[in-house]
């Protein structure tokens, strides 16, 4: 198995103007005399990725797989374009902000696929036959135990408002969370949140009062909380967070005791993709019993009874596929939303 | 050799009849309701989105506000909630400021005539309906109309048309088969009947041929009383052959045993004189046989013609006219002792004329035979009968016996030389087998009168 791995900075340098979007990684997968090719963009780390994507592989030896790791923002730039016919299409797009693949199915980007996996999904995973839900990830908070013992480690967001109330906290300007302007995931987590509950507006203000730190990207986020930079990160993808934890043991990781939301990434086919069967394979694949081991041990479908022990699916919210999500990019809601964002979080 | 009893001949089953005429009528009520169940689940479904459609762009018409002079819109989340609840239809929207610029949304195109209200369209490809809502604002930094334009495609109302119909067809389905299990049964108990009286006829003597008692429905009582009556007609017609077959040998077998008894004497006859004149009588007496032989099975014949020939529009007098030729040529009548009374105009009847002018021979033979001429043939009209009679100035048949007149006098009449003697049976049949009456009367003038009556037929011709 042989991959090769490309960074974006490395990319952009080949390239002649760096307005170009470009893939954060490449890897390529399967043999490479292959009969079959298919293009499979996403948002998932390419290493939180590999195992799944090998474990496809071995049921689909004909097929050779690129795989580009993309930001968000970008993975949907480049879709919506390749929709207009200005970009070469992928045959499989695989994000976590559903929201925006839910936008690129409102527009008409994507073919529907139909098989007995997918009529199988519940109403809320599934949206047309054309966006899927295949994983089910947590948002979570991560704190870091050798400076927040788990006895003092915030159980739910009424905790965590707890901890940053003292005006002399030691928690202010230690607390992390998604920059929702960078973070497709992020602002949909937020905006999740302002939807679900008054205790964002609370969080918000306490965030902008204690000076928490909106940083990009999920990766980042948790290595500051493993190396002490933060002590807690509010609103993390479970999936990395578990994924490290596993490995590192100054990692906590909670879900909120009152809701936990939990994200499904969304795999879509688009309409202008040139493989479509194997990308509805895949697809399958994912649903399928042994699709689905794999992405438990990849921490992408989340393990309750590991996080949560005594949960009850009551607190447990998934984020629906659903058109409501267009509200949340809408051009002035999104204005709106980033507006009072900044006032929390203002730009250095 | 007996041959094998033939079959009636077939024609469709009435189950299959029935069966064809509610496949018929289920077709074409299904497709009908289909029609109709199509038309109204699709207005139906129509109606339910148009709402849902219009409630979600007043939703977001609600939620413009104005800051610092600029359209400013909240889109609020119940709005899609709403637009969600057809759950796999793409969502467009727009909202537009009055100078024509996007506010938020998708850019699509302006309602048709800038009308407020429902519209048809599409959207990416796919049929879509679209509402439009308008706001207007009169403030002091801004004044104009913002219009909201939201539209979804159709997939939801197509399904739940489709479901009403599919609802709709079943109904009708289990109406039909329901409709098809109670023809069955009706078919049943209609023709029960038929089966009963089928029982009944299987069980008789082949000589019953007494009407049936079986208690039938309406609809079958014609049916039955034809068959009453066609057995009533073999049962007549038999009975007439029974009696003069009776008759006839009772009438011939004496001539005949008189004719050899006179054969006989002339066998042993030895004086030739009177050897001849017993043979001359053995002539005159087979002649008359032979013509007894001819008037035997003449009335048979009218009998039988009476009940099965069928009945001609005709004029009685021609009956009377014909009777007098004919009886002329018998009876060798003058015109001093047979005379004819006719109307002027005609006296119309249903009748078979050989029949009638038999019946009429009769009864002028009986007037010649039995009573004192002048006899004559009278042809009238009374009120809705028109009847031929015969009068004469004798006596005629004492009043005790008019009842029973034509039993009576067939069996007393006997053997005459030149009449069998059926007179009034013969003409009482013939009376009966036109729906009329044989009526004795005794005219103001005096004498007697028999007539044949028969219903009138009214004046058309």
């Amino acid at each position: 198995m042989s991959w090769a791995l490309a960074l974006a900075s490395m990319l952009a340098l080949a390239l002649p103007a760096a307005a170009q979007p470009a893939p954060e990684a490449i890897g390529d997968f399967g043999a490479e005399e292959a009969a079959e090719r298919m293009l499979l963009r996403g948002t998932t780390d390419l290493a939180l990725f590999e195992p799944v994507l090998d474990a496809f592989l071995a049921t689909a030896p004909q097929l050779r797989i690129r795989y580009e790791q993309w930001a968000s923002d970008d993975l949907y730039d480049v879709a919506a374009a390749a929709c207009r016919g200005e970009f070469p299409a992928a045959d499989l797009l695989i994000s976590s902000s559903i929201d925006q693949h839910v936008k690129l199915v409102n527009d008409g980007c994507a073919r529907p696929y139909r098989s007995a996996a997918t009529a199988a999904l519940p109403p809320e995973a599934n949206w047309r036959d054309e966006v899927f839900g295949v994983t089910s990830e947590p948002a979570v908070m991560v704190y870091n135990r050798d400076l927040v013992p788990d006895a003092l480690a915030p159980r739910s967001r009424f905790d965590l408002l707890d901890l940053l109330r003292p005006a002399d906290t030691r928690f202010a300007g230690r607390v992390a969370t998604y920059d929702i302007e960078a973070s497709g995931l992020g602002y949909l987590f937020a905006f999740a949140d302002s939807q679900q509950a008054t205790t964002f507006g609370s969080l918000i203000e306490a965030f902008g009062r204690t000076g928490a730190v909106a940083t990009c990207c999920s990766a980042e986020i948790i290595d500051a909380v493993a190396s002490g930079e933060f002590l807690i990160a509010y609103n993390v993808l479970g999936s990395y967070a578990l994924a490290r934890a596993a490995e590192d043991g100054r990692i906590g990781v909670v879900a909120p005791e009152e809701y936990t939301l939990v994200l499904a990434r969304g795999a879509m086919i688009p309409r202008q993709g040139q493989h479509p069967e194997a990308a509805g394979a895949f697809i399958d694949f994912l649903l399928s019993e042994p699709g689905r081991e794999v992405l438990v041990d990849a921490h992408l479908v989340l393990d309750v009874a590991a996080l949560l022990p005594d949960a009850d699916d009551s607190l447990l919210r998934p984020i629906p596929l659903s058109p409501v999500l267009l509200v949340g990019l809408d051009q002035q809601k999104r204005a709106g939303f980033l507006a009072l964002w900044r006032e929390t979080f203002p730009r250095e | 050799m007996r041959n094998t009893e033939p079959a009636a001949a077939r024609t469709t089953s009435l189950a299959t009849r029935l069966g064809i005429a509610l496949v018929l009528l289920l077709a074409l009520g299904g497709a009908a309701v289909a029609v109709a169940a199509l038309a109204y689940g699709r207005s139906a479904a129509r109606q339910t989105f148009d709402r849902l459609l219009v409630g979600a762009a007043d939703q977001i018409a609600g939620a413009i506000t104005l800051r610092d002079g600029a359209v400013v819109v909240d889109l609020p989340a119940s709005a899609f909630d709403l637009l969600a609840l057809a759950p796999d239809d793409r969502i467009v929207y727009s909202v537009v400021a009055p100078d024509g610029a996007l506010v938020t949304g998708y850019d699509i195109a302006a309602p048709p005539d800038d009308l407020a209200g429902l519209y048809d369209g599409a959207f990416t490809g796919e049929p879509a309906r679209f509402a439009v809502a308008r706001r207007r604002f009169a403030e002091r930094d801004f004044a104009g109309t913002v219009d909201v334009v939201v539209g979804q495609t159709t997939r939801a109302r197509a399904e739940l048309a489709g479901q009403i119909t599919r609802n709709a067809l079943v109904v009708v389905l289990g109406a039909g088969l329901l409709m098809s299990a109670l023809a069955v049964f009706a078919v049943r108990s209609a023709l029960s009947p038929l089966r009963r009286i089928e029982r009944v006829f299987a069980a008789r003597s082949p000589r019953d041929l007494t009407p049936l008692g079986v208690p039938v429905p309406r609809e079958i009582s014609g049916l039955v009383g034809t068959l009453n009556r066609f057995m009533g007609r073999i049962d007549r017609q038999v009975e007439t052959m029974r009696t003069l077959i009776a008759d006839a040998s009772h009438q011939i077998r004496t001539p005949i045993a008189a004719l050899r008894a006179q054969a006989d004497a002339a066998a042993e006859e030895t004086d030739p004189e009177r050897q001849r004149a017993i043979v001359a009588r053995i002539h005159e007496r087979s002649v008359n046989l032979g013509r007894l032989t001819d008037q035997l099975l003449n009335h048979a014949m009218i009998i039988h013609r009476a009940d099965t020939e069928a009945l001609d529009r005709l004029d009685l007098r021609t009956v009377a006219i014909r009777t007098t030729e004919e009886t002329d040529h018998d009876f060798g009548a003058s015109e001093t002792v047979l005379r004819l009374d006719l109307p002027e105009d005609p006296v119309w009847c249903d009748g078979d004329a050989l029949s009638l002018v038999e019946a009429c021979k009769n009864l002028v033979a009986n007037a010649f035979r039995h009573g004192v001429p002048p006899v004559t043939i009278a042809v009238g009209e009374e009120t809705g009968c028109v009847h031929v009679a015969v009068r004469d100035r004798g006596p005629g048949v004492p009043e005790e016996h008019w009842s029973d007149a034509q039993v009576r006098y067939r069996r007393q009449t006997g053997v005459s030389s030149t009449s069998a003697g059926l007179g009034l049976a013969i003409v009482h049949a013939v009376a009966r087998a036109h729906r009329g009456d044989l009526r004795f009367r005794r005219p103001v003038q005096g004498g007697f009168e028999a007539a044949v009556v028969l219903p009138s037929v009214g004046v058309e011709r």
